[in-house]
């Protein structure tokens, strides 16, 4: 990993009451330019470790350093100059009237003048395709929308980091392909990106490092291929891996192959390579 | 089959809301006793509304503008109340907590609540709640509170409430989406169970993999149009199809596809399923 480190999480704990603790002991180190994912059972720790990021949550023992601030002593509006965190239900994001004013909330905050706000909102807003619902009252747009909002008022703060809380649940595969490029755009500005899903083909597309966390605990922590290919510890954590996975897996188990793909393109490829008869 | 085993018939069904135009157009649709059929396609494309025809909460609930029929268990959907309705077709939405009656305090309440409002006797309700939990593998659970159930769990009372009163017909709306893995896995099995003992299930759903375990017969819907229409097994094997309405076929298939293509791999029929994958590249890659 050649960039500089953004956030350290250092021997994290947490508790939302004295009896559920959330986080046990969570150490990772995220670096500039990285893509990952946070997977794992609801009630495993994702949601608690991602909201550590931008200070929504301080840790009850350890600490979290964002770009060298410690989170329990830095402001929240501080922090989420360099974290953006888009929530997964939009109702919980959304609190103005108009698509404009929700665009422009964030960084109307940071101080910047009108005529950059302006500029921000209208970036932003194209970037997600919604530029032709300025006026709108937000609650008229469909879900979709809906969540396409959230994002732009995230951009329009133009964050280094973006945590993205489960984009794709309840969404089809069209939603799921714009998410993925937005994703990929971003990263190419050298924006980080942390993707929080249950769904391992989104991970295996969108992700080059994958964090399973299970009770509160990281269960896995490295490159997405190795982390989807050990199968054994996927089945503990009763995750599925995606199907081209399994069938490499199958198929390595039958032929003493060593198929390591993920998704069709690379599976056509490395089939082809080992030699297919047609 | 013979028209008698027909349970669900959408005759040049067409529907509006109130506030928008052409949610289906056109539908023509038979559903056999039984049978198990998947509804596929994108976002707005008309699946939840199609499902919501098939109880009537289209349109007694929302209202707006109807052309042609639906008759479900023999009764016309415009003729008949969704009070009566609901005995013949249960409907599981994708959100457990919009089944859910918030007023029962354990889940055995809670799945005897529509027979208890309905004034069935207290050992009729009794015996099926039993039934219709352990249908759903949720037996001795009955003391909680159902809010004190994980996502999978409670997606499951939600189909047990249904089960409870039953209907000739459950039609689970994208009854998964909003769950993670282990609550999907609990509620696909829960689910399959069904089907094994002969309920005709409808059921609208994005997780195509898993479709491919459930359905007989496949609809895809687009713009609210039936656009496909065929066989599991022909209708997820489309990929191009499928592509044309952003919608993604099995990655086995896809996979397939992609060697046919670009390989010259020479199949009858392209895999939906893992294991039927394994079958065919097991050949395929022998050295």
């Amino acid at each position: 990993m050649s960039g500089e480190p953004l956030i350290r999480v250092e021997d994290v704990w947490f508790s939302y009451d004295n009896e559920v603790t959330a986080l046990r002991g969570v150490s990772l180190t995220i670096t500039k330019g990285e893509r990952i994912a946070l997977i794992g059972q609801n009630g495993g720790g994702k949601t608690t470790l991602a909201k550590h990021l931008n200070g929504l949550l301080k840790p009850t023992k350890g600490r979290v350093l964002v770009k060298g601030m410690d989170t329990r002593t830095t402001p929240t509006h501080e922090l989420v100059r360099y974290v953006g965190y888009v929530f997964q239900n939009p109702a919980h994001q959304i609190f103005t009237s108009r698509v404009y004013d929700e665009v422009a909330y964030g960084p109307k905050n940071l101080g910047l003048s009108e005529e950059e706000v302006d500029k921000r909102v209208r970036r932003a807003l194209e970037m997600v395709g919604l530029q032709d619902y300025v006026e709108w009252h937000p609650y008229d747009l469909n879900f979709g929308q809906m969540k396409l909002l959230t994002i732009a008022s995230i951009l329009s703060m133009d964050p280094e980091i973006y945590v993205l809380d489960e984009p794709t649940s309840g969404q089809d595969h069209r939603w799921r392909n714009l998410v993925a490029e937005l994703i990929m755009k971003l990263n190419q500005q050298g924006k980080t990106i942390i993707v929080i899903t249950h769904d391992m083909k989104f991970v295996a597309r969108t992700s080059e490092r994958t964090i399973l966390l299970a009770n509160g605990k990281i269960l896995a922590d490295g490159p997405t291929r190795e982390v989807l290919n050990n199968i054994e510890l996927l089945r503990e954590a009763a995750i599925k891996p995606p199907q081209i996975t399994q069938l490499c897996h199958e198929l390595n188990n039958r032929l003493g192959t060593s198929f390591q793909s993920m998704l069709e393109e690379e599976a056509a490829e490395e089939f082809i390579k080992h030699g297919i008869n047609v | 089959m013979g028209e008698d085993s027909v349970v669900i018939r959408f005759e040049n069904f067409s529907y509006s809301y109130p506030d928008t135009p052409n949610v289906l157009v056109d539908i023509n649709l038979k559903v056999e006793k039984g049978e198990a059929l998947g509804i596929i396609g994108p976002n707005g494309a008309g699946k939840s509304t199609l499902c919501k025809a098939m109880n009537g909460l289209v349109p007694h609930f929302y209202g707006g503008y109807i052309n042609g029929r639906v008759i479900v268990a023999g009764m016309d959907t415009l003729e008949h109340t969704v009070a009566e309705l609901s005995t013949k077709v249960g409907l599981v939405f994708q959100e457990p907590e919009n089944q859910l009656s918030g007023l029962a305090l354990t889940v055995e309440e809670e799945v005897g609540f529509g027979l208890a409002m309905l004034g069935y006797p207290r050992e009729e309700i009794k015996d099926r709640v039993r039934e219709a939990l352990e249908k759903v593998g949720l037996s001795g659970l009955e003391e909680r509170s159902p809010f004190e159930l994980s996502g999978g769990q409670q997606q499951r009372l939600a189909i047990a409430t249904v089960l409870a009163m039953k209907p000739e017909i459950i039609v689970l709306d994208e009854p998964v989406s909003l769950l993670d893995p282990i609550g999907k896995r609990e509620v696909f099995e829960a689910v399959k169970e069904l089907k094994k003992t002969g309920s005709t299930l409808v059921i609208a759903e994005h997780e195509i993999e898993e479709l491919a375990y459930i359905a007989d017969r496949v609809i895809a819907l687009n713009e609210g149009r039936i656009v496909m229409e065929g066989e599991v097994d022909q209708v997820l094997a489309d990929v191009e199809g499928l592509r044309k309405i952003t919608v993604e076929a099995p990655s086995v298939a896809q996979l397939t596809h992609i060697l046919r293509e670009r390989a010259g791999l020479e199949v009858n029929h392209y895999p939906i399923r893992l294991e039927e994958a394994v079958k065919l590249y097991e050949e395929v890659l022998r050295k």
